[in-house]
């Protein structure tokens, strides 16, 4: 069944938008991510143009996000403390995001920019993740092997401005989880997508909260941030398709309520190893993007007049 | 007076005896609603004549072309840099039509001057305006052609050679395809009819495209209430986040 989309001009197969967006909420709703890394190249991949792709795969985050956290908050699975401060931290470093993407604008390289944020982002956070967890794993075959502790104590502890974190069991300064808030948010916006694959690690390794409470957290954050997103383009570009958006949406929420489910069955070693590689694979294939010749050195951009 | 009108009759006789183009379409306007996959035009037409066919001429030749609204582009070239392909250079073109067909009855060299192409602005190369381009870059015409050739990949540039049907050098038709892609606007519809690879007469028709009924709402939507759309988006994506979350529970429960 073909659909027209009004705002992309081009017209596409309905029930492949509903896989996809089944996919890529999957993934969202399973490891807490909100999978924008994946449906933003997807759509380019199938035709639809980059701006309209960027704006409404937020649009899209936006309700799997909902969808997932939803289905976290009935085990319990969201901090609200924590996921205030990082939100507060997370505008502050989108604002400064949306200002640098500006000026790479001007400078006529803001592909190359983000082409480059996302193979190196990408790809150093896979392969720390990666190379952690498969250590974690290991670690768990061999019992009699050194026990971890669960937090280690380091400068970060002494920092002042304390809060509790009740539901991830922490009491800890918020200039970290500000600081990580903002990273986040910057490489958002520069980035175009709700940064839960670097909140998800950063927030265990960094903030050492709890991974029971880390993807609803995440997710929870990135409703915010990603709805905040859509509006902007909707304003600044009207590129979000609101047809490509429902399409994505309906296989997107279904895709994370499943997703969420599967999650649950997993360990946390091998959720994490799975998202690395995942993380891995993308930034991969940017990488051989920018690395191969293309087939056509052209390309052709509709500009304003 | 009667003399300046005689001349004008004498001016006017040969015009008259020539051939002319009698043109209709199967569509004038063409919808694009949800389920638009492609639309299929059928242009035909007839050769009007007071007198016999000219003796000693070519052979009778027609050119329908079909002319989307065009736009500025900005060409870019990808180079290697520090073994990283990134655009490297660009050049920004005046105006390139979103979509272009071009449907003749016989090999365009062979039907066609340059001169007369040039003068009436008939083949992709021509309608394509690009002023001052070769002050932007070196090799600015490869630009041009890397345009050419990356708007025929995506089969909005079209050349049918031989795609009119000619019948007793007197009635003709070509069928159009219109992609799935198409953008709204004006489409202009030109026929030439030629001898001796001259423009003897010529004729332009427009095909209006418009979205409508849903794709409408919402393009005027997007462009007239932007907050309104964006904020409207966000709470079609709350609400079916929600809904999914509640149904799974029933289907649970």
């Amino acid at each position: 069944m073909q659909v027209y989309l009004p705002i992309a001009e081009v017209s596409v197969n309905a029930f492949l938008i509903l896989g996809l967006g089944g996919i890529v909420g999957f993934l969202s709703g399973m490891f807490g991510v909100g999978g924008g890394f994946l449906i933003t190249p997807l759509l380019f991949f199938i035709g639809v143009p980059p701006a309209v792709a960027v704006a409404t795969g937020a649009n899209q985050v936006v309700a799997s996000s909902v969808s997932g956290v939803l289905a976290q908050l009935k085990r319990k699975g969201v901090d609200f403390t924590m996921g205030w401060v990082l939100l507060a931290g997370g505008f502050a470093g989108s604002a400064l995001g949306v200002w640098v993407f500006r000026l790479m604008t001007e400078a006529g390289q803001v592909d190359l920019f983000v082409q480059l944020s996302y193979v190196v982002f990408l790809g150093l956070i896979g392969a720390m993740m990666f190379q952690e967890s498969l250590r974690s794993m290991l670690r768990a075959r061999k019992p009699d092997g050194p026990v971890r502790r669960a937090h280690v104590h380091s400068w970060v502890h002494g920092l002042p401005f304390k809060m509790k974190f009740r539901a991830s069991g922490l009491y800890i300064s918020v200039i970290p989880p500000l600081a990580v808030g903002a990273l986040v948010g910057f490489l958002a916006a520069i980035m175009g997508v709700g940064g839960g694959f670097i909140m998800v690690p950063a927030m265990i390794y960094l903030l050492g909260m709890p991974t029971k409470v880390v993807i609803g957290t995440s997710l929870f954050q990135i409703i915010f941030v990603t709805a905040f997103t859509t509006v902007m383009h909707a304003v600044t570009s009207q590129s979000v398709d609101m047809m490509l958006a429902l399409l994505l949406i309906l296989g997107g929420v279904v895709g994370a309520q499943i997703g969420t489910r599967v999650g649950m069955r997993l360990k946390a070693e091998q959720l994490r190893i799975l998202l690395s590689l995942l993380v891995i694979a993308v930034s991969v294939r940017i990488a051989v993007d920018l690395l191969v010749e293309p087939a056509e050195h052209y390309s052709v951009a509709a500009v304003l007049p | 007076m009667i003399r300046l009108a005689l001349l004008l009759l004498a001016l006017a006789l040969p015009a008259a005896a020539q051939e002319q183009i009698v043109a209709g379409m199967s569509q004038n306007r063409v919808s694009i609603t949800a389920d638009f996959d492609g639309s299929e035009i059928l242009i035909y037409g007839a050769v009007k004549r007071d007198a016999p066919p000219p003796e000693g001429r070519g052979p009778l030749e027609v050119i329908v072309t079909v002319e989307g609204p065009s736009t500025p582009v900005a060409v870019r070239r990808k180079d290697r840099v520090a073994g990283i392909w990134l655009n490297n250079a660009e050049v920004r073109v005046d105006s390139a039509p979103s979509f272009f067909a071009l449907a003749t009855t016989g090999p365009l060299d062979h039907i066609l001057s340059d001169t007369d192409n040039l003068r009436y602005g008939i083949t992709i190369e021509r309608v394509i305006r690009a002023v001052g381009i070769t002050a932007e870059a070196d090799k600015a015409g490869e630009f041009l052609l890397g345009l050419l050739r990356v708007r025929t990949n995506e089969d909005r540039y079209r050349v049918l050679q031989g795609k009119v049907e000619l019948t007793e050098d007197t009635l003709f038709r070509t069928d159009i395809v219109l992609p799935s892609n198409l953008t709204e606007g004006e489409y202009k519809v030109r026929l030439f009819l030629l001898r001796d690879r001259k423009v003897i007469a010529h004729q332009e028709r427009v095909i209006g495209v418009r979205k409508e009924g849903l794709e409408r709402w919402i393009f005027n939507l997007a462009r007239e209430q932007p907050l309104l759309y964006g904020l409207l988006s966000l709470v079609m994506a709350g609400i079916a986040g929600w809904g999914a979350s509640a149904a799974f529970r029933l289907v649970r429960a």
